[in-house]
């Protein structure tokens, strides 16, 4: 498909804004509607987008398979890291309000955005993943 | 309660008249069984799984639908100095309803991933995936055995 | 008869349509897009009921990559199903049965928006900050008059609406020792306005956390299901 003007211009127009508006929306989740994984499937549509007109051996030039894979593992581990920290802190699993802040208040907050990073990565690596591995090349 | 519908009395009326009250859990209703029914009755894998789907969504807006205040705004606080322009701010909705809906809706998604991929091996094992084709198909390389 | 109950029954009625549209065509690549106008119109009508972070998840979930991946399960099989009889008899009466069941047991649920519902007066009484419908904060009972859409016997007094909720600190008035906030309100006198994110990272952590290895395991069940094939090929 990248050979139509149309379709290859737009893509790379419109992908930049959607990477940013999605880590907009997984960043400022507490503060309006939002979170991780509304942002984590917008940050991926963005991918999916640029791999469906530039193909997929551009999109894995891009986001490598290993790198996608591991980043699945990456969001877990992340979110399941926290409550072992706080566990290590002291306090019980992901009790946040252990965690080093200013106050309690701050510590929620903080906790809850390590958490939602976690949510947000592993949800974008694995729509990516479903995206290459669902579509297929060469079929009329 | 059941005898008291049958009893014309002024409770059995306000039975009745609390349908006017719930009607949309009746509606909510009536788009689980749309769903329920292209379960059961479609023979195409993925009618069924559209299905579904329509199921689940149909408990989504009922579940939902338990959480709402008349004259109730999004649970999400309103900042201290917008409040002042507010005569009456009004309550919020019921947010627990809201996660755990949440939850719910991205577990059926990716409930839907693993349906589409076997879905997928289903058609480049048997080649078709019609119910009634695929049992025809086991049948007759497997006569006599009870397979699905 | 307000607008947004308006706006709720005329988009409930195209969902409806847009539902039986979904398995009653034969095309299956039109089933799929009804699919996707179908999660729109959830997705307007939980806007519609104050739900906005279900129907952000929805809109972008559901019309997005749910269609993109039924899209792409379309590209392995055929595009319209078999030609079936009309309407299929015994399911439709187990539908009708089924259903006649459900809508029988939502006769006893309080009415849509009640403040008195026990939603409203439980936990999230305590949770959001505010009191709604049945008892304010002296203690004195107060009847919500149901008066938009039938009567009913209640007495007439003016509902007690709600306070703007208390924005302390969770450090004012709690106990100094880290570790002893097991008491779920610190999670709300934090900083996070999005009550539902609040909710969804730290009141039910365990369940995002299990949700987040749920979907984690979708992907690995893509890959172990699909990609085989692939390295063959």
């Amino acid at each position: 498909m990248k050979d139509q003007v149309v379709l290859r211009v737009m893509t790379k127009l419109l992908v930049p804004f959607m990477l940013v508006f999605g880590c907009y929306v997984i960043a400022h989740g507490e503060l309006g509607p939002g979170g991780g994984f509304q942002g984590g499937v917008i940050l991926a549509a963005g991918f999916i987008l640029y791999g469906i007109v530039y193909g997929k051996p551009e999109l894995h030039r891009v986001v490598p398979r290993r790198v996608v894979d591991a980043l699945a593992g990456m969001g877990v581990l992340l979110y399941a890291g926290v409550g072992v920290w706080t566990m290590l802190l002291g306090g019980r699993f992901l009790d946040y309000s252990v965690l080093p802040a200013v106050d309690y208040g701050a510590a929620e907050a903080l906790g809850m955005v390590l958490v939602e990073y976690g949510v947000g990565i592993t949800v974008c690596t694995v729509m990516i993943t479903v995206y290459d591995m669902i579509s297929e090349e060469g079929r009329s | 309660m059941s005898l008291a519908l049958l009893e014309p009395s002024a409770a059995s009326f306000l039975k009745v008249a609390s349908l006017a009250g719930t009607y949309n859990y009746a509606l909510y209703v009536v788009l689980m069984m749309i769903g329920f029914y292209g379960v059961i009755a479609k023979k195409n894998l993925i009618k069924q799984a559209l299905g579904l789907g329509l199921f689940s969504t149909g408990i989504f807006l009922f579940y939902i639908s338990m959480g709402v205040v008349e004259g109730g705004t999004a649970p999400v606080w309103r900042t201290t100095d917008a409040a002042h322009l507010l005569k009456d701010p009004g309550p919020y909705d019921n947010p627990l309803t809201h996660v755990l809906i949440l939850t719910a809706i991205v577990v059926s998604v990716s409930t839907l991933a693993v349906a589409m991929a076997l879905i997928v091996n289903i058609q480049r094992e048997y080649g078709t995936i019609e119910e009634d084709e695929i049992r025809a198909i086991e049948n007759a390389e497997h006569p006599g055995e009870d397979v699905l | 008869m307000n607008s947004v109950l308006l706006i709720d029954m005329v988009l409930l009625g195209l969902a409806v349509i847009v539902a039986i549209g979904v398995i009653s065509v034969r095309s299956l690549l039109g089933a799929v897009m009804l699919g996707g106008i179908y999660s729109l119109l959830m997705a307007l009508i939980w806007q519609n009921m104050n739900a906005v972070d279900v129907a952000f998840t929805e809109a972008s979930v559901g019309a997005g990559i749910s269609t993109v991946l039924l899209v792409g399960t379309l590209l392995h099989t055929r595009r319209d199903t078999n030609q079936s009889p009309a309407i299929h008899w015994p399911a439709l009466f187990a539908v009708v049965l089924t259903g006649s069941f459900l809508i029988y047991g939502t006769l006893d649920m309080p009415a849509y928006g009640d403040p008195n519902a026990p939603i409203h007066t439980g936990r999230v009484k305590e949770l959001l900050g505010q009191h709604v419908g049945k008892v304010d904060r002296e203690g004195n009972h107060h009847p919500w008059k149901y008066g938009s859409i039938a009567e009913q016997s209640v007495p007439t007094d003016e509902p007690v609406h709600s306070y703007p909720p208390p924005r302390t600190h969770a450090g004012d008035d709690h106990a100094a020792a880290a570790g002893a906030h097991g008491h779920p309100e610190d999670d709300f006198k934090g900083h996070s306005p999005n009550t539902v994110t609040s909710l969804l990272a730290a009141y039910r952590g365990y369940d995002t956390m299990f949700e987040t290895a749920v979907i984690f395991t979708a992907g690995m069940a893509m890959v172990l299901l699909l990609r085989r094939r692939e390295e063959d090929a």
